[in-house]
């Protein structure tokens, strides 16, 4: 866990204005009950799929569990209940057969759809190589010549509880993600050591790192904003500990910030640590 | 059955040997049995270790690296120590009883298959205590991570070859008794449903015990004898391991829970005073489920990268599975249904087991979802699933089981009014523990942790409480069978009033040696 201690006291104070109006409070307590909505069309789609299937499991839970309520209250040997002796109905059996069958096809259809556009990676804008190690991530912009690596920022007394937290406890990094707003962003992912997974839930999905393998996934992200998630596949010691930052920035914004970090490189300053 | 009893002179020897000699099923089943309920209290020691550093975000009470040690520990020890060999013990006492058998097919190997046991778990807790500590990379020791295993590396490959033996000899008895010892009259069709299930269940554990052992031999060489099956550099895919463990893990999740789909088949009816609805299509439910089963082991893995293709083949399949459960949840509620309904603590095990379990199925539907389950892999979200289906689900089915068949085991009766207790305190306890997991998971907390980000802090102290709960009300449970081992109530040969099938034509506590001479089946 490194951790860099170059940041202003006024510099906190910005990145924490910034990071309630890109994500609302942080600390959401009790309200942590659902999956975000996210900032993709994906991650959207991706949430009315999940809210679809929830409601269609919460009536069938409704119906069944109703029947049983309603049994164990009327049929209760205590209340003189004399128990029927029938104990099957072809007719029935094929019914409750077929009608969950029919919703399924119901749940597959949107979804299939879903999940053709989630895979297709193709005509992306942008390119960014993501590499995970024990325990950080690199990120290496393809046809940019930019590339860094993004370590926790969160300091080690806020972990051991000799300081207080943050409200973007082990959701900090040194280095941030910087896309633009409004582009396909092609992620490719791969791993230099063990099996690491890069997931940001306000981007819809989360795809494995793996050693020797590149795997690929893509977001175009509508709303400006920092987005926070963490490795999701457990990486040994320090997996908690790698979290994923990702800010986006209107096009304009993004090629300026482009620009300065390319500067920045020809001028042989690769760590122009720039801070939450 | 007066033959039965006529055989009281030919009791057990005497001694602590009795119980290393045995050959007799009932004396099996007990050994599995408490055995199953050691390992239960020391898997559960290491669940409450994990639930108190997640009580607050931080670093409190341990180490990252022995956090990942102790959710590892956990996984093995309730899935291979605890939730198994319950099972098996239960099939020991109650398949020869249900049969009308004298004895399990094979009571030799039914002694080794169990003594292979101790040892197993011997070698596999050890490894808390050797250099760099127990395993680490999760239950699924997936490579390259579990490869940076310290001296416990050999330990646990040996341990899981010897699990996966003792399971696959503790199969075969299970399939010799049931197809060659069943009584006259008893055709495949008239047998209980726990009998049917177990059957099934046993062919899915020769069937994927095998896979297990070859996916840990190649670790085991990949380590230490310069193979390359899951290393890239050498030519070998990492995720090649994913999709032998798993081909082994899927079928492994329905070994841990059709047993369970027969114990409620026997509870339900039993307290309903009411035949199960639907015997036919819940025994070929079971089939299809453990059909199903070998073809949907991808959907644990979506994230990995498939091909298009790959996902909606395991979405679909997946999605299937929830077309025979189905059948089977309705089947028990339609038992239900107009019967003559009673709620002894066996009973209210069972019908909490229907409700609790159907709520993990359901997350287990909408984890089917791939575009979903993007979102849901590996976060919170899943452990909520999983646990509702083996904790109110296979481990309720198992307590349950014990309530019923206590009696018949002892001869006493427990003692009711704790028993319903438990089951309040349990029921109420697991949910307060596993259902904010959803809340956490679906807001985007990763599992596997030992540390979280603020949001989550509220519900994670809930989950913790709960978890205390039920973990301290397992006690009373250890406690309500030892009082029924020492005393109580005599029971009856019939315990309960609509109780059907051979094991209740046998006196109460059931002697040494049952069905010497083959009951007649009508």
């Amino acid at each position: 866990m490194s951790t860099l201690r170059l940041r202003s006291r006024a510099g906190v104070v910005l990145a924490g204005v910034i990071g309630l109006l890109a994500n609302g409070p942080a600390h959401a307590g009790w309200g942590a009950l659902n999956m975000p909505e996210g900032v993709t069309p994906i991650s959207s789609e991706v949430f009315d799929l999940h809210m679809l299937i929830l409601w269609i499991c919460v009536i069938i839970g409704i119906v069944v569990f109703g029947i049983m309520i309603y049994s164990i209250v009327q049929f209760r040997k205590s209340k003189g209940a004399s128990a029927s002796h029938f104990h099957e109905s072809t007719a029935v059996e094929i019914t409750w057969t077929i009608i969950p069958f029919l919703i399924l096809v119901g749940m597959a259809i949107p979804s299939t759809a879903t999940l053709i556009t989630m895979e297709d990676t193709s005509d992306p804008d942008l390119t960014v190589k993501i590499t995970g190690y024990q325990w950080k991530w690199h990120y290496d912009y393809m046809d940019q010549e930019i590339d860094f690596y993004s370590n926790l920022a969160t300091p080690t007394e806020e972990i051991n509880g000799r300081a207080q937290k943050d409200p973007n406890y082990l959701r900090q990094v040194d280095n941030r993600l910087v896309v633009p707003t409004n582009r396909k962003i092609r992620f490719l992912l791969t791993s230099e050591d063990v099996i690491h997974a890069w997931w940001v839930p306000d981007l819809g999905m989360k795809k494995d790192a793996i050693p020797g393998f590149v795997n690929e996934m893509w977001a175009e992200i509508e709303e400006p904003g920092v987005y926070r998630g963490q490795c999701a596949e457990l990486c040994g010691r320090g997996h908690a500990y790698m979290p994923v930052v990702v800010e986006a920035k209107p096009p304009r914004e993004y090629q300026q910030w482009l620009e300065s970090r390319q500067a920045a490189r020809s001028e042989g300053d690769p760590q122009m640590a720039k801070k939450d | 059955m007066s033959e039965a009893v006529g055989h009281e002179h030919h009791g057990p020897p005497s001694g602590l040997l009795r119980w290393v000699f045995t050959t007799n099923h009932k004396d099996i089943g007990t050994l599995y049995l408490v055995t199953s309920f050691l390992m239960f209290l020391i898997g559960g020691v290491m669940a409450l270790l994990i639930r108190s550093e997640l009580f607050q975000p931080g670093l409190q009470l341990v180490d990252p690296h022995f956090f990942n040690q102790m959710t590892t520990m956990h996984g093995l020890i309730m899935i291979f120590g605890a939730i198994m060999p319950a099972f098996v013990g239960l099939a020991n006492w109650q398949v020869p009883l249900m049969v009308g058998a004298p004895d399990m097919a094979l009571p030799r190997m039914n002694n080794l298959s169990f003594w292979i046991l101790p040892f197993a778990f011997l070698l596999l807790v050890s490894t808390l205590f050797v250099s760099g500590g127990a395993p680490a990379s999760g239950w699924t020791i997936y490579p390259p991570l579990v490869l940076q295993t310290g001296d416990a590396f050999p330990l646990l490959i040996l341990s899981i070859h010897l699990m996966g033996l003792s399971s696959i000899m503790g199969a075969i008895n299970i399939i010799a008794t049931i197809l060659n010892l069943r009584a006259p009259g008893m055709t495949l069709m008239k047998m209980p449903l726990f009998v049917w299930t177990w059957l099934i269940t046993a062919f899915l554990l020769i069937a994927v015990m095998p896979v297990l052992a070859g996916a840990v031999t190649m670790l085991l060489t990949d380590k230490f004898f310069g193979t390359s099956f899951f290393n890239p550099a050498g030519g070998g895919d990492p995720v090649l391991y994913q999709h032998i463990f798993w081909f082994f893990g899927h079928p492994e999740v329905y070994i841990m829970i059709l047993p369970a789909f027969g114990i409620i088949s026997q509870i339900l009816p039993t307290f309903s005073r009411k035949p199960l609805f639907g015997y036919t299509s819940m025994v070929y439910a079971t089939a299809s489920i453990a059909f199903l089963s070998f073809i949907v082991w991808a959907h644990h893995m979506f994230t990995v990268g498939m091909p298009l293709a790959g996902e909606l083949f395991f979405m679909y399949a997946t999605m299937l599975i929830a077309v025979p459960t189905g059948v089977k949840v309705f089947n028990w509620v339609a038992t239900m249904w107009r019967g003559s309904l009673t709620f002894e603590t066996p009973m209210l095990f069972a019908i909490a087991f229907v409700v609790l379990f159907t709520i993990g199925g359901f997350s287990g539907l909408m984890l089917a979802i791939v575009p979903a389950d993007f979102q849901y892999h590996d976060t919170y979200f899943v452990v909520a699933h999983f646990h509702y289906v083996l904790v109110p689900g296979a481990l309720f089915a198992i307590i349950g089981a014990v309530y019923y068949w206590l009696p018949k085991w002892t001869g006493h009766m427990y003692d009711e009014k704790l028993g319903q207790w438990h089951f309040w305190l349990s029921t109420i306890f697991v949910n307060v523990l596993f259902f904010p997991q959803h809340f956490v998971g679906l807001a985007g907390m990763p599992r596997r942790i030992p540390d979280y980000a603020l949001q989550f802090t509220e519900w994670n102290q809930v989950s913790t409480v709960g978890a205390f709960g039920f973990g301290f009300s397992q006690l009373l449970f250890g406690y309500i069978v030892w009082k029924a081992i020492r005393g109580g109530q005599q029971a009856q040969d019939r315990v309960w009033e609509g109780a059907d099938g051979l094991e209740w034509e046998v006196p109460s506590p059931a002697p040494y040696h049952t069905f010497e001479t083959a009951p007649e089946v009508k």
